[in-house]
């Protein structure tokens, strides 16, 4: 009886492990995420304006219908990403999401205090890599970096009424994500500094 | 032949255990890291790089997009201020005042996240659009049937959320009582 209730102590403990290891694999091993869902209708470093939110369209649960929603799904592999936001009328923000959905950051256009939201993404690497001068002089340009190498910028503006649906979709559609093509400035000089 | 029997069976309750109990915090979720204020829930860290293990799981899971910090933050209520199930073939009064926050959305869903399909394609409302009392408050009716004023339908189902987003907000990690962040009412007031 003492062994039989032992043994299940155990099993316990175990199953303590188990869940811990479980609940941490999770956001790894989960097929069915945001990005995963995102992926066959979304293009790789540009931008797709997602289908407005209504019962019929439902790729993610808990959507803001009052919203117009454009997705850049990101790889940074190739180079930073250059990413141009114009403000709409009334509310526009940028979000940043991991490969496994962290939003590690997000501004809106109030606090980027321009007509248009300019951002450089870029892995912390591709971040150490820049040239000390550059950042100076690109200091009003604001680089974010990026925990992993892919992940999802979620672009929105705000209908603030179902009739301004349609300026929203808009001015989200002008915005732009792209890999950055110019070559890294690094070349030129040597860098003494570093 | 024992040892094998009794080692098989310590795993056995280890799997149901520990996966039963995964399975739980993931559908059900965890009070890790909530904000309750009055029936209204939140969890301002899941839009942070600091969000915990357990909504993170969850999250990933639902595919679901936690809104930033920077955007703003997300209340979700089930339950009315006495604790009763929100019902969609209730008349439920959502009244009051909102924290301070340049936009707001109240958007109802059923208990998956999706909208409920109606009529009038009205599937919540924003702070833009509310008709508002002399002094700001504002009265939102959510029912199966039409209602004068803020009228949300239900579509008649029978358990739903309703969620309110503040957008460019100071509500958010920091914020723990009521006095920070005045949440509106849900009172129940009447059932066929």
């Amino acid at each position: 009886m003492t062994r039989l209730l032992f043994t299940i102590i155990a099993g316990v403990l175990l199953g303590g492990i188990v869940h811990l290891v479980s609940v941490l694999a999770l956001p790894r091993i989960a097929t069915q995420d945001a990005y995963s869902r995102l992926t066959p209708t979304t293009k790789l470093n540009a931008v797709t304006l997602l289908p407005p939110t209504d019962p019929a369209y439902t790729l993610m649960p808990f959507m803001d219908p009052a919203f117009a929603v454009a997705v850049c799904r990101y790889d940074l592999t190739s180079g930073p990403i250059k990413l141009a936001v114009p403000v709409s009328q009334a509310y526009t923000s940028v979000s940043f999401y991991t490969r496994n959905e962290v939003a590690y950051y997000a501004i809106n256009d109030r606090s980027a205090g321009k007509k248009v939201i300019e951002l450089d993404l870029m892995t912390e690497a591709q971040h150490n890599e820049l040239p000390e001068d550059e950042e100076v002089t690109a200091a009003d340009r604001l680089i974010i970096d990026s925990p992993t190498a892919t992940g999802l910028i979620v672009m929105k503006a705000l209908a603030p009424e179902p009739g301004l649906m349609a300026q929203a979709e808009a001015s989200l559609a002008a915005s732009s994500c792209k890999v950055q093509t110019e070559p890294p400035a690094k070349q030129e000089a040597p860098r003494l500094r570093r | 032949m024992r040892l094998i029997f009794i080692t098989l069976l310590a795993l056995l309750v280890a799997a149901v255990f520990g996966l039963g109990a995964t399975w739980m915090t993931a559908t059900r979720g965890t009070d890790v890291g909530t904000l309750t204020i009055g029936a209204w829930t939140a969890r301002p860290k899941s839009g942070t790089a600091d969000i915990d293990p357990y909504s993170r799981a969850t999250i990933t899971r639902n595919g679901e997009l936690p809104i930033g910090t920077g955007d703003g933050v997300a209340f979700a209520a089930t339950t009315d201020d006495r604790k009763k199930p929100l019902d969609g073939r209730c008349d439920i009064v959502v009244s009051g005042v909102t924290p301070a926050a340049r936009f707001w959305t109240l958007t109802l869903y059923d208990r998956k996240g999706h909208l409920v399909a109606n009529s009038l394609q009205r599937y919540g409302f924003t702070s833009q659009e509310i008709i508002r009392g002399s002094d700001g408050s504002f009265e939102i009716r959510v029912a199966a049937r039409s209602r004068a004023g803020n009228w949300l339908p239900t579509g008649g189902i029978e358990r739903y959320a309703l969620m309110l987003r503040l957008y460019d907000t100071p509500v958010g990690v920091a914020t723990r009582t009521q006095r920070d962040a005045p949440m509106p009412a849900i009172a129940t007031v009447g059932c066929p």
